[in-house]
């Protein structure tokens, strides 16, 4: 489980998270939605461990991560698995390179059993015979499988996720603004609105909600509370 | 006039909270370096980018050097008869000083730049944070092999350019001017000392940390996006460039 307790984090004048709670069940796929900019991505690196909270605790699986030491969080990251918003692939790397990276690194498997579980993983995400492409070569949607396919190799526990994937069987946190396609994967929804979370549910209780600003941002009215800009 | 001392004061502060980071980012350099040593693989490939990718751009250097050297050392010494001393001129000038000073410059603006903007658009794109969530360390995998290589290259590079900006002050002083060849190795050997190699060495081996922690650090701290890489890539040659001639100062000082 992944809990965040009055988590509150500013950048300069402008504060993103404020006294945020949000508690992210184990075993299901959460989805965080919200309007751009309102710091889904922010609170994504909180659970990581990219950002520390300028005040407030985050919690995983027991483990307050929000002082540790970088060799304590590390630990900690090993159960997760990141996809970021624009993949984060090493441009310097093949795909083949890049998805074999954290076995190379973090396991004892020989080159065979890696280069099996790479072409596994990519061909999980759809993607064949493009193990010699360099990720400029790619189109930013296969950017994302492959992405995707570098998180999920080492089989974490947690998978956050900066846009919509559809996977199975595990704890999994989808940040993302396309609104409904994520009611049709999620179990969990919480949505963040000035940097606070402003509803949290079911898919269908966010579906029928009747808080102006969750109504607006499903319906995508224009007139409301939201500014959209 | 308050506000001008708050305005100096805020300056200070931040002035010596930057310094802080960037001690604390080279200690944190040497300590992934002695802890958790990178592969030989990846300090081969930056001996290559930094050391052999710069020779042609230090054999330009080193060669004008000489021959300027030469010429000027030349037209200095025959007024006081004395231009057999020709050889012993050049070749200090350039192991101590001109050799570990130019070299240090040019690989600054060549791998120094370079290695800045590499590492911040790592930072911009994520692929730095992407290490970091694979619970890797990013300082072992990009800023420990940068640092041996420049600490390793850069002797290497200043010894090159020594050895070819004296032929060069030889092809002027001797082959253009009609030095005594004889007289200009003969002066050479009995002028240079173990003491001014090692001076030399010495300061090659401090250039090449303080290249790599700067241009590092730069790239590391890098926001903002493309604007905030070219900003850093500046900034980092810039700060780079003057330690080395401020770092310089004080080694001599304390070499001589």
């Amino acid at each position: 489980m992944i809990e965040l307790f009055r988590v509150t984090k500013s950048f300069g004048d402008q504060m993103v998270l404020n006294h945020l709670d949000l508690v992210i069940p184990t075993g299901k796929i959460t989805a965080v939605i919200g309007p751009s900019g309102e710091g889904k991505s922010v609170l994504l690196r909180h659970i990581i461990g990219l950002l520390k909270p300028d005040m407030g605790r985050v919690v995983v699986d027991g483990e307050d991560i929000t002082h540790m030491n970088r060799a304590e969080l590390n630990r900690v990251r090993e159960r997760f698995g990141f996809l970021f918003q624009n993949a984060a692939l090493f441009d310097s790397m093949t795909v083949f390179e890049n998805v074999a990276f954290p076995l190379q690194e973090k396991t004892r498997l020989t080159k065979a059993e890696i280069r099996d579980r790479v072409h596994e993983a990519l061909e999980d995400v759809g993607l064949r015979d493009v193990d010699d492409k360099y990720p400029d070569e790619l189109s930013g949607g296969m950017k994302k499988r492959v992405g995707l396919a570098r998180a999920l190799i080492c089989n974490a526990m947690h998978r956050l996720i900066s846009e919509t994937h559809k996977r199975h069987g595990f704890t999994a946190v989808i940040v993302t603004h396309e609104v409904p396609a994520i009611f049709e994967i999620c179990e969990y929804v919480a949505m963040l609105y000035k940097g606070r979370i402003q509803m949290r549910g079911t898919p269908d209780e966010i579906r029928n909600s009747e808080d102006p600003v969750v109504r607006q941002f499903i319906t995508g009215e224009l007139e409301g509370p939201l500014k959209f800009v | 006039m308050r506000s001008i001392a708050r305005h100096l004061g805020a300056l200070t502060l931040s002035l010596l909270r930057e310094m802080g980071r960037m001690l604390l980012f080279l200690l944190y350099a040497i300590y992934t370096i002695v802890r958790s040593p990178c592969r030989p693989i990846l300090i081969l490939k930056q001996l290559s980018f930094i050391g052999a990718k710069s020779f042609f751009v230090i054999f330009l250097t080193a060669a004008f050097t000489g021959m300027v050297l030469g010429l000027q050392g030349y037209y200095t010494l025959t007024k006081f008869g004395s231009e057999g001393m020709l050889g012993s001129v050049v070749a200090l000038s350039l192991i101590r000083e001109l050799g570990p000073v130019l070299s240090a410059l040019m690989v600054t603006g060549r791998a120094g730049s370079a290695i800045t903007a590499e590492i911040g658009i790592m930072r911009i794109t994520e692929q730095i944070d992407a290490l970091e969530v694979m619970a890797l360390e990013p300082f072992k995998y990009l800023m420990s092999p940068k640092i041996l290589g420049a600490v390793m290259a850069l002797p290497l590079l200043c010894a090159i350019f020594d050895v070819i900006g004296i032929y060069g002050g030889y092809l002027v002083g001797v082959k253009l001017m009609g030095v005594n060849p004889g007289a200009y190795f003969h002066e050479m050997e009995k002028s240079v000392a173990w003491k001014d190699v090692y001076s030399g060495i010495m300061k090659s081996v401090s250039f090449g940390l303080i290249i790599s922690w700067i241009c590092c650090y730069k790239g590391y701290y890098t926001t903002r996006g493309a604007e905030g890489v070219s900003r850093s890539t500046t900034a980092a040659v810039v700060m780079s460039s003057v330690l080395i001639l401020i770092w310089d100062y004080f080694l001599t000082s304390v070499l001589l």
